[in-house]
Order: structure tokens, then C-alpha cells, then sequence
């Protein structure tokens, strides 16, 4: 018996986690999948309506909205947190004095959460009281800068708060990265007379491949799941101008008794991390091999 | 060196290091607004600007922001969520951890047949957006009690944090040699004392970037905060958010500010001492996921 036991220990050990996985994660992912083919409202009900609520979610103008949003946010986000991200990375890998002050500094507001970080620039980017008035005083006079409370706007805004708080931990998968590089490359291509702009555009760059997938895997599922942030920052608001998939689907689940319709935003979030997040694994297993 | 490419070198540095300290201070004017402005009273938030010091420093916001400022309809500042958090972070940690370490080392030092394929399966709750369980685990919730409990969210944190902590804990179990544990077995150790004996005294640090990670993560949670807790249980970032938005007699920014930082207080203050550890944690789920 005790032989039995110690034998099945390991299996044992990952038994709960196990269930909790198939139980919390792949069932409840299917109940998501099975909610969104019924006409729920408030409560589950199992009437089963076929993709009609997704039909209605796809011919709603506030998801419309949110998806256009979402598009506008990642490919503004991941491009210039990747930039300053490297380019601050490659500053710092210059045997640069106070480098692990300069780092802390850069990296901070990765441990702060959304909601403080939303907070701050809500206040920082007031209509009135905020940047608009610093530039005032400062002498710049009739400089307006009043995004919060513009539709077409407001986005931007969200772009900037996320890069101020994602762009160090680039900078950071960076550094990571080109403390790998070997130094003999670098020794080589400068006795070969390359310039420190060839040897990173021609030989560092193309190494850090990997990082840039990584960053960009990682920014991406920052960015769909930002929920907090506009949360915050501007409500989703001016109306819902703002509004990314994450606030539509809690909004129309838990505010407007729409379950049907929130389960069916929630599978096409799901379906928007896999097609980034299948061709990534699907290269980092060949690679391996 | 001709003494022109010396200046040139030396030019090139300099203005690496000025841009290098620009964007520290750029990184770091959010929460030098959020300071100064939590120290002004709202006479001076309306007349002065952003980046002015306070001129007649007062406490007045951060008393009112921890003990009587409205988060809806109740007025007993932030104090009481702080709580709220704390009784949530600390068991959620605790139990995640300890799952995450004896899941990790089943998985790298006991494989068995589909082990491999079972944290295959778990490593991809690292990656689901979390909506599509929102649904069904609130019906879980519901239907076990558990509902806008304090037990209830530390369960739905340590169920989605296992995943993590599994991921960090088998990563670091795999770079142990396995002739250790053969060693063991030949010695009469079993599962549980291989591990106590061998690998617990080998694990400080991959506990300390855990633990970090963990509570980084669910004292910054807002999501799973303001969908299933209830009016007396909900965690500070949530709390936070209702005071931005709850505005009995006029905006007070500086009340506002002052419940950002205490929000924020607790995971910049591991920052700051552990930030080596966090930094870790980072990057090694990133760049081994």
C-alpha cells in the first residue's frame, strides 16, 4: 500500500492541478464557447441559437468600435514600446556609469498596477489642470491638449500610459539579449572596420530575433487583455470611444445582462491570442528540433 | 587617435548619457506629479501647475485618502481594502507558491508518461485572456458560496496562478542534476525526501522570484477584483478606482494621488528592495514561455 503510494507521489502531487485545469480552464473555456451559442441574458439559459449572437456582436457598432481600437492600440504600442525599448536597451549596453540605477528607474512602472498607472495620467493628462496648463505657464500659450475628452483621441491616450509602463520591461528583454551576444563577434566586426551602426543594424539585430518575437508575444497579450487601464484611465469614455474587447465583453456580461453576447466576445478574444500565440509556439518547437 | 574622432567618441557618449538621463526623468515625471500633487492643497492644485513644488506641504490629502474618502457609497478611505488585499494576497501567495514548487518538481524530476503534455496543457492558462472564464467562474463561485467572498477570490487566484508558478519552479528544477536524485534513490530517499533534502535547500531564490511574481500580480489584480467581490471584500485596486470616480463635492486630485501611491506603495516598495528578483521573474516567464 505505502509501496503504491510513494510510487504514484508525483501524479498524486499534480492530481488537483490537474482537475482544476480540466475543471477551470478547458471546461469552463467550452461552457464560454456553449454559452455563446444560446440566447442567455441575465441568467444562462440552453436554448441554443446557433452564431446568432455573434452575428449581433459583429453588427454591433460599439464592438465595431472596440476592435478598431484594439487594432489602433497594438500596432501603436508594441511598435513604439519596441523601439524606445531597444534603443534604450543598446544606450545601456555601453558600459554606461549608474547603468542598474538607470534600469531601475526605466522599469519601475512595471510593478505598479493599471489602475494606479490610469489614475496618474488621467490626472497628468487633464483638460485643464494637467500638461495643457504645465506648457501655459511654461510660456507656450494657447497650446491645447485636451485628448482625454475627445473621442476620436482618447485612444491615444491609453497607447501612451501602456508604453510608459511596458517600455522598460522591453528595454529589459533587451538588455537580457545583448548581454548574450559573444563578445568576439563584436571584437571581430570592429577590427573589421564596421562602424557601431552597421555592426547593430547588420549582426546584432538579426540575433535578437528571438527577444522580438518574445516582446512582441508578450505585448500583444498585454494589450488584449488591458481591461484596467481604460478602466481607469478613461472609463472607455468619451460615450464608448475607448472601449477595448476586454471592456465591451465585462461591460455587456456584468452591466447590461448580455451574457450570450459577452460569452461570444470572450471566445473571439480567445481566438484573437491564439492566432499570435500558435505560429509563435509552432516556431519555438521547430527550433528546437 | 587623431584628437577630432576623440571628440567625436566623446561627443557620441555624451549624448548617450543625456538621452539615457532625459527619458530616466521622463519615466519618472508621473510619479513626481503624483507626489508633489498629494502634498498640495486644492488651492494650489488650481493655481499652480504640474511640475511646481508643493509650496506649504499638508498631509491633508493622504488622512482623507486613507480614512475618509468615498470609494461609492461608503466613506471610510482606503484603509479597510488595504486589508481587503492583504487578506487576500497573503493566502493566495502562500498557497500558489508551495502548489507551484511541488507541481514543478514532479514535472522536471519525476516525469511519467504524459507529464510532459500535462504542463504543455498548463503552460497555455499562462496565455488565455482571462474573459472567457469570468462567466462560468462566477456560477462556480455562486454555486459553492464563494460569491463576492474574500475565500472565494483567493481560490480563483491561486487556481489561475498555479500555471506560473508551476512554469517558474519546473524551469529551475530542470537545471538540477538529475544524478542527484538518483543518488537519493539509491540512498532510500523517496519523492518527499529528495525533495526536503536536496532540492528545497536549493530553492531560495526561485522562491523569492515567485513569491515576488505573485504578489506583484494579485495586489495589482483588478479584473477578477471588481467581478467577484462584493461591497465589503473588494481589494484596493478596485476600491481605488470607485474613489477616482466617485465625486462628492468636487474633484480633489490631490486626495486622488495620494490613494494612487498607497495603492501602489506595497509592490514599489518590493521593487525597490528586490528589484534583481522581480526583474527575474520578468523575464523568465517571457523568455521561457
Amino acid at each position: 500500500m505505502l509501496d503504491y503510494l510513494e510510487k504514484h507521489l508525483p501524479k498524486i502531487v499534480l492530481a488537483p492541478t490537474t482537475i482544476a485545469m480540466i475543471v477551470c480552464m478547458y471546461g469552463f473555456i467550452a461552457w464560454t464557447g456553449l454559452l455563446s451559442l444560446t440566447k442567455s441574458r441575465m441568467m444562462p439559459q440552453w436554448e441554443f441559437v446557433g452564431l446568432d449572437q455573434y452575428v449581433r456582436l459583429f453588427a454591433n457598432p460599439r464592438w465595431d468600435v472596440a476592435v478598431d481600437n484594439l487594432f489602433i492600440f497594438l500596432i501603436l504600442f508594441i511598435i513604439i514600446a519596441l523601439i524606445l525599448g531597444l534603443l534604450l536597451a543598446i544606450f545601456l549596453d555601453q558600459q554606461i556609469r549608474a547603468e542598474g540605477a538607470i534600469r531601475t528607474i526605466y522599469l519601475y512602472p512595471m510593478a505598479i498596477s493599471f489602475i494606479v498607472t490610469g489614475t496618474a495620467w488621467k490626472w497628468i493628462l487633464n483638460p485643464g489642470l494637467g500638461i495643457e496648463k504645465l506648457m501655459n505657464d511654461w510660456g507656450f500659450v494657447g497650446f491645447e491638449f485636451r485628448w482625454l475628452v475627445e473621442p476620436d483621441m482618447a485612444i491615444y491616450t491609453i497607447v501612451i500610459a501602456a508604453v510608459w509602463q511596458s517600455s522598460g520591461f522591453v528595454m529589459a528583454l533587451f538588455l537580457a539579449g545583448l548581454r548574450g551576444v559573444d563578445d568576439n563577434l563584436t571584437k571581430a566586426a570592429k577590427i573589421d572596420g564596421a562602424s557601431t551602426v552597421r555592426l547593430y543594424w547588420h549582426i546584432i539585430l538579426p540575433l535578437m530575433r528571438p527577444v522580438f518575437f518574445s516582446a512582441i508575444v508578450i505585448l500583444t497579450h498585454i494589450a488584449i487583455k488591458s481591461f484596467d487601464l481604460v478602466q481607469a484611465l478613461t472609463g472607455g469614455g468619451p460615450g464608448y470611444s475607448s472601449d477595448l474587447p476586454a471592456n465591451f465583453m465585462y461591460t455587456f456580461s456584468f452591466n447590461r445582462a448580455q451574457i450570450g453576447m459577452g460569452a461570444a466576445s470572450a471566445m473571439i478574444m480567445l481566438f484573437g491570442v491564439l492566432a499570435v500565440l500558435i505560429p509563435y509556439l509552432y516556431s519555438e518547437l521547430r527550433e528546437k528540433k | 587617435m587623431s584628437r577630432q574622432t576623440l571628440l567625436s567618441i566623446n561627443f557620441g557618449r555624451a549624448m548617450i548619457y543625456l538621452l539615457l538621463v532625459a527619458f530616466a526623468l521622463l519615466y519618472l515625471a508621473p510619479l513626481y506629479v503624483m507626489i508633489t500633487t498629494s502634498f498640495k492643497d486644492i488651492e494650489e492644485i488650481r493655481s499652480g501647475n504640474l511640475m511646481a513644488p508643493p509650496l506649504s506641504p499638508t498631509f491633508y490629502a493622504w488622512t482623507k485618502a486613507w480614512s475618509s474618502a468615498c470609494t461609492g457609497s461608503e466613506c471610510e478611505g482606503l484603509a479597510p481594502f488595504f486589508w481587503n488585499s492583504v487578506k487576500i494576497v497573503v493566502p493566495a501567495v502562500a498557497i500558489s507558491t508551495i502548489i507551484g514548487a511541488f507541481n514543478g518538481y514532479a514535472l522536471a524530476k519525476w516525469s511519467f508518461k504524459g507529464s510532459e503534455f500535462l504542463f504543455g496543457a498548463l503552460l497555455f492558462g499562462c496565455f488565455i485572456p482571462f474573459q472567457v472564464i469570468l462567466l462560468p467562474m462566477a456560477k462556480l463561485l455562486g454555486s459553492l458560496g464563494l460569491a463576492n467572498t474574500v475565500t472565494g477570490l483567493v481560490m480563483v487566484h491561486v487556481i489561475y496562478g498555479v500555471a506560473f508558478t508551476t512554469l517558474f519552479f519546473r524551469n529551475y528544477y530542470v537545471g538540477v542534476p538529475t544524478e542527484l536524485v538518483r543518488a537519493a534513490k539509491l540512498d532510500g530517499a523517496g519523492f518527499l525526501n529528495t525533495f526536503r533534502y536536496i532540492f528545497l535547500p536549493l530553492s531560495t531564490p526561485i522562491f523569492v522570484v515567485t513569491v515576488i511574481w505573485q504578489f506583484t500580480q494579485i495586489w495589482n489584480d483588478f479584473l477578477f477584483g471588481v467581478v467577484y467581490s462584493g461591497a465589503g471584500t473588494q481589494p484596493i485596486t478596485v476600491a481605488l478606482n470607485n474613489l477616482v470616480n466617485t465625486s462628492v463635492g468636487g474633484k480633489e486630485y490631490n486626495v486622488d494621488m495620494a490613494a494612487a501611491i498607497i495603492a501602489a506603495l506595497p509592490t514599489l516598495v518590493v521593487y525597490v528592495v528586490a528589484g534583481k528578483y522581480f526583474v527575474r521573474g520578468l523575464t523568465a516567464g517571457a523568455v521561457k514561455g
